[in-house]
């Protein structure tokens, strides 16, 4: 248990254990890699899209408990959902973080990350598992087909 | 304990009594004097250097020569014209790169090592893809030290400079230069060593180190930040071409051609960081006043009892070598892993507690490679911290083991 204004939240610790969508897909039709350069926090994030929406999605996260946390959360509930919204609940969280903005309706559990706004170096931590995500799904846009080497995209 | 008053001498840290300071390896706080004396400048003697006839220019003029001059003692370099004044170690180890580099032909070999910063590292690198140079590199033991036994074959007759740290900011490990100083001059080598880390720890002698060529910041010896030195042999910053070109360092310029103006002025192209290197003077002279025999033991005292307490903590793993008195060959810098917990988080849950501690990899990632990890947390040691900083790091890992778990 914590208190409210703790960042280290029960729910994020929660969200970074259980690493939903850790691991790799088979077949997907975007990839990304991003890094953070300060910390070394690396997410590999890979989606398989299937008539504009995430069919699949999968990742490998080494990082800080934020981080893993915030990939977690986008391997519960990203599966169905098109670019546009995932577009739409990136720029939600970083408005949340960096102006006060209220938590993304349609992601709930990303109210963990609320403490987060009093740390600007930690809000990169968050972000980046998005940032990951929003770059596979436009190279899954801009590639058609499975990907098949993934080194041909970094 | 430390004399209350050397924790006193500095603003931030009479400001914050409750604050428990331990990353000076990425900048140590500024002493009262440095501030004053850039204060001062700033308010009595404000004026560009080197251009102006006018009283105020000259007196500005005055005080930067007499920082180069203090620079100069505090390395015991034979001459103040031997000193640049740069933005910082960054910028020392770039001119170098760049200028002496510049003279350096495709196959000569640089020989860096897996140790360094990478400010140490890249340039060499981007010499490598200019020029053709061969670039090898020093390997690191498992603690974290060079590992010399190969240099015979790594300083061959190719060999034109060995560029590397002399205390490495990850482990604390202290090079030992007088074994590569040897090797470099039986086959001709020029040596730069990079003093980022060991310039905090007291006053320097080049002429006995018998290099060739070191970099410093001012940030990290308690004087202000946006100065630094490069110190180089005379001849050797004679022979070598400007880095950055620009006002004050020209012999003429005309239609046609520019000649360069001698060193140091050659290397200092544009305004210099006038008050910042006024108030490093200020730092340096304050250091030479100190007695460095007392405080290294103080130091290693207090870095042993940290590096006890760390092998205490359930998961921690340390990286490098042994504790303070019983391995001197480490500066009070000490940087561990923790199994499952990432440094930013250990370093947020410090900071709750009034810890200042550095996580990340610490721009020297083939280090951390070569010692199995790719982040870590440090905690480095300077003159003003005490006992009481070392016992609230352990007591907040403590908290963190908790608060994490």
């Amino acid at each position: 248990m914590n208190d409210a204004n703790s960042l280290y939240q029960d729910a994020i610790k929660q969200f970074a254990q259980a690493a939903h969508g850790h691991g790799q897909l088979a077949a997907a039709t975007g990839e990304a890699k991003l890094d953070n350069p300060l910390c070394g926090d690396r997410v590999r994030m890979q989606v398989a899209v299937a008539s504009g929406h995430i069919d699949a999605i999968a990742h490998e996260t080494k990082g800080c408990l934020l981080c893993r946390a915030a990939a977690s959360a986008i391997g519960a509930r990203a599966v169905g959902q098109d670019e546009a919204a995932i577009e739409s609940v990136a720029t939600a969280l970083e408005n949340m973080l960096k102006n006060g903005a209220p938590v993304p309706a349609d992601w709930p559990e990303l109210s963990m990350f609320e403490p987060a706004r009093a740390y600007p170096s930690r809000h990169r931590c968050v972000l980046l598992p998005f940032r990951a995500l929003l770059a596979a799904l436009t190279k899954s846009s801009r590639y058609s087909g499975a990907v098949t080497n993934p080194s041909d995209y970094f | 304990m430390a004399p209350a008053s050397l924790r006193d001498e500095f603003p931030l840290l009479a400001a914050t009594p409750q604050l428990h300071y331990l990353d000076s390896a990425a900048t140590s706080q500024m002493h009262r004097l440095a501030l004053d004396a850039v204060v001062r400048h700033e308010t009595t003697r404000r004026a560009n250097v080197s251009r102006g006839t006018y009283r105020l220019a000259e007196a500005a003029d005055l005080a930067y020569e007499q920082a180069r001059q203090t620079a100069a003692r505090f390395l015991n370099a034979s001459s103040a014209d031997e000193v640049v004044f740069t933005s910082g170690a960054t910028a020392s180890l770039n001119l170098v790169a760049h200028s002496f580099g510049g003279t350096l032909k495709a196959g000569d070999r640089v020989v860096i090592s897996v140790a360094e910063h990478h400010s140490n590292f890249v340039p060499w690198q981007m010499l490598r893809e200019r020029t053709g140079i061969e670039l090898v590199l020093i390997p690191v033991t498992a603690a974290g030290q060079l590992d010399l036994t190969s240099l015979p074959e790594l300083i061959d007759s190719r060999c034109r400079l060995v560029a590397v740290t002399q205390c490495s900011n990850v482990t604390g490990a202290w090079t030992d230069v007088a074994t590569l100083v040897a090797a470099a001059r039986k086959v001709g080598a020029k040596v730069l060593l990079d003093g980022a880390q060991g310039a905090q720890h007291g006053p320097q002698d080049v002429r006995a180190l018998g290099i060739d060529f070191y970099a410093f910041s001012g940030h990290k010896c308690f004087g202000p930040g946006g100065v630094g030195v490069l110190w180089g042999r005379g001849e050797l910053l004679a022979a070598m071409p400007p880095f950055l070109t620009g006002g004050g360092m020209i012999g003429e310029v005309t239609a046609e051609a520019t000649t360069w103006a001698a060193p140091p002025q050659r290397f200092e192209a544009g305004t210099p960081p006038i008050a910042q290197a006024v108030g490093l003077a200020a730092a340096l002279e304050w250091m030479m006043s100190l007695d460095w025999p007392q405080n290294h033991a103080r130091e290693a005292r207090l870095c042993e009892r940290l590096i006890e307490g760390l092998q205490r903590v359930p998961g921690l793993r340390l990286l490098g070598p042994g504790g303070g008195t019983a391995s001197p060959r480490r500066a009070p810098i000490v940087s561990f892993e923790i199994a499952g917990l990432h440094p930013h988080d250990i370093c947020q849950v410090l900071d709750a507690h009034q810890l200042a501690l550095r996580g990340g990899h610490h721009c020297a990632q083939p280090l951390l490679a070569a010692l199995g990890a790719e982040v870590c947390t440090r905690a480095s040691i300077a003159l003003y911290n005490d006992e009481a900083d070392i016992e609230a790091l352990l007591d907040g890992l403590g908290f963190v083991l908790r608060e994490l778990a």
